[in-house]
């Protein structure tokens, strides 16, 4: 599948984005063109849209899994359908003012519920342990008639943890709980069956699986209360008024059908890849150290700690060879902290700095995982030669104390 | 990601006087917990002429913290330590061809360092005397702390008296909802409340009648008005060493000339808005603020 690659670099930044699949493409381009009626107009225009989008949908739900194509619901991105979930809940049960969430949740979920507490509303973080797990005597605690809405993400975006949704929407709905789930990182790579699960509301995003950006679902099962973000149209029974965006949908629609047919290589010759760029660069480099829980998580994904060092100066240096990843470093974000996900785990300071997270797609190759597994050992090291917490050949002794400025 | 420059990037990718200075005699540690960056400046300094003959570093840090650290080092070597002293932080920004607001806080830490260095080779005791918090507005690179203390010491109200005050929110607005949040709070620490309606001055429609009763303001008064209204203006430019001068009135049109470093200033736009929307307050009328190099349509007044 490396023919489809990038003319050059090594992409390994796919729980970023992904490549808009060549077949994607190929099914979209029409939509540009010649079928570009309006899915609702009567005329033939339209008709083939429709039907178009009908198929789409229905390729949506064989991949999620989902009992009826009506319960997929086309938005703009994952953000959307997030945000659709939490606030239907919050509006439809008025009398429910809380929400039970992670501490770990993308900014998607965490910035809309902090700043719904400043409307009043209470949040639960659920808090995980050193290998981003969560305490589920903790969630069962919390569940209470005033929950509006649970929404715990399937897989964590950094660390690739995956949390046991399914068992948690159980526990919710014994509870008389809605429960969603951002499941953006998750779709396509770990087999869904919605049907059988007790998932209320998940959102997806179209172009972490290939398709492009601008399009999401969020799937809503059937009979669920709910209220809508966007009114105005009929468009999506009314559930998303807005012209379709159809030339994207249907580029969804085909992603979703390829990420069913590539769903075991990505997990078996996909999770052989990453675990061999882990172990390279663990046996490599002295002081590294795998975040998340290695057990349990997403096959494409490899966070690594590497002490003493920063992540945007890794990032850089990697760039220049042509190398893709990404940081949970403070500087790549502009924002105070390391990221959340890190901190959360007790990551200390001097490595969550330094965290860098490879992701990698079905487009990866042998080759390229061993060009990485060999270009990031001496950049780290050169990188640590310029640490004041690095010696000679290591740590200098109590790095914490031998090295501890003025803080401003 | 980031714009770095392309001298960022050289200074990142082939930094100059990496490591510590072998038998250095002035040591400067300190961090920023804006980014968790630290940094190490070690320097040989001569003891008769105090002149800096070593400096090197040692940098935990993004790209642009090492690139600041190593343009450090590049300017500081071979001056004494109170010419040493002298270098700003914006010096170290221009040495590099500038850097991105997020990342201006990596050469305050540079020069934070030479301080620390310095008052360690003196025996003093060095005391950073700010602290950094999070970057609120982008386009001038102000923080929370900073918002925070200003609305505190000059009793702020408004979005807009924030702007006046520190910049922020002056460009592109896009954080005046976090600059109403720290307003909102330090409001109500003081037991008030945020009045959003304040943040709006409104151009009273009553003051254009009461100014000129009965009829239009003479050509002279007009100009006066906006005569008065720059120098209004001019006090703030002149504090950040620009300046402005009416040149022309042409019907709708007003130009005028930026002078010293208002010139090829990028936020020079901003500015005419700025003193375009004051004449429009003070004469009660719209006209439109052009550089006076602006090309001149034929008058249609």
């Amino acid at each position: 599948m490396s023919q489809h690659a990038p003319a050059s670099g090594i992409y390994l930044d796919n729980n970023a984005t992904t490549m808009v699949d060549p077949e994607v493409v190929s099914a979209m381009l029409p939509f540009f063109t010649e079928q570009f009626g309006n899915p609702s107009s009567l005329h033939q225009f339209g008709n083939q849209v429709g039907r178009a989008i009908k198929q789409a949908r229905q390729q949506v739900q064989t991949l999620l899994g989902a009992e009826h194509d009506s319960e997929i619901v086309f938005t703009s991105c994952g953000t959307e359908s997030d945000s659709t979930a939490i606030l239907s809940a919050l509006k439809a049960q008025p009398e429910r003012r809380e929400i039970i969430t992670t501490v770990v949740e993308h900014p998607a979920v965490l910035s809309l519920c902090e700043h719904l507490e400043k409307d009043g509303y209470r949040v639960h973080y659920l808090k995980v342990d050193n290998k981003g797990r969560l305490d589920m005597q903790q969630y069962m605690d919390l569940l209470s008639d005033r929950t509006a809405i649970v929404s715990v993400m399937w897989a964590n975006n950094e660390s690739g943890t995956l949390f046991p949704v399914e068992e948690m929407a159980l526990l919710a709905r014994s509870a008389g709980v809605l429960f969603h789930t951002d499941a953006v990182q998750a779709v396509g790579k770990v087999p869904i069956d919605l049907k059988r699960s007790a998932i209320d509301m998940l959102s997806l995003s179209g172009h972490k699986l290939h398709a492009p950006k601008g399009i999401g679902v969020l799937y809503l099962r059937r009979n669920t209360r709910f209220r809508p973000l966007l009114r105005g149209g009929h468009q999506e029974r009314g559930r998303r008024a807005g012209t379709e965006n159809t030339a994207s949908i249907v580029g969804l629609g085909k992603a979703c059908e390829l990420a069913m047919v590539h769903m075991d290589d990505e997990t078996t010759r996909g999770r052989a890849l990453r675990d061999r760029l882990e172990r390279g660069i663990l046996d490599a480099v002295p002081h590294c150290f795998v975040t998340g829980d290695p057990g349990n998580r997403l096959p494409n994904t490899c966070n690594i700690a590497f002490e003493y060092i920063e992540g945007e100066a890794i990032l850089l240096l990697l760039n220049k060879l042509g190398i893709a990843a990404s940081s949970g470093s403070a500087c790549t974000s502009g924002s105070l902290e390391p990221s959340h996900v890190m901190r959360a785990m007790g990551i200390p300071f001097t490595a969550a700095h330094g965290t860098v997270r490879f992701s990698l797609s079905r487009y990866n190759s042998e080759q390229e995982i061993d060009r990485v597994i060999e270009a990031v050992p001496p950049i780290i090291a050169q990188l640590r030669k310029l640490s004041p917490y690095w010696g000679e050949d290591g740590p200098v002794e109590n790095p914490e104390a031998a090295f501890a400025p003025a803080y401003a | 990601m980031w714009d770095y420059s392309d001298k960022v990037k050289e200074h990142f990718f082939s930094p100059r006087n990496a490591g510590a200075v072998d038998d250095a005699n002035a040591i400067g540690d300190v961090g920023s917990l804006s980014c968790g960056d630290a940094l190490r400046l070690s320097l040989k300094v001569d003891p008769d002429t105090e002149v800096i003959e070593e400096a090197g570093f040692q940098t935990f840090g993004c790209g642009s913290a090492i690139a600041s650290s190593s343009a450090l080092t590049e300017i500081i070597k071979g001056m004494t330590l109170d010419q040493a002293l002298n270098v700003s932080n914006q010096d170290i920004a221009d040495f590099l061809d500038g850097l991105p607001p997020e990342k201006m806080h990596c050469s305050v830490m540079g020069r934070e360092a030479l301080q620390a260095a310095v008052a360690n080779y003196r025996g003093e005791e060095w005391k950073d005397d700010h602290e950094e918090g999070a970057l609120v507005c982008k386009c001038f690179a102000v923080d929370e702390v900073l918002i925070e203390e200003t609305i505190r010491a000059n009793g702020l109200t408004t979005v807009a008296e924030v702007a006046n005050y520190t910049k922020a929110g002056g460009g592109c607005s896009a954080c005046h909802e976090g600059i109403e949040e720290v307003l909102g709070r330090v409001l109500a620490d003081q037991g008030k409340a945020f009045d959003p309606a304040a943040a709006q001055p409104q151009p009273a429609p009553a003051a254009a009648p009461a100014s000129a009763p009965g009829g239009k303001l003479t050509n002279l008064q007009r100009i006066r008005r906006i005569e008065n209204a720059i120098e209004a203006i001019r006090p703030n430019l002149q504090r950040d060493h620009g300046d402005v001068e009416l040149i022309d009135v042409e019907g709708k049109n007003v130009y005028v000339r930026m002078t010293g470093a208002c010139v090829g200033c990028q936020m020079a736009s901003v500015t005419m808005d700025g003193i375009q929307e004051r004449i429009v307050e003070d004469l009660g009328e719209f006209v439109r603020v052009l550089p006076a190099d602006a090309p001149r349509l034929a008058a249609s007044v």
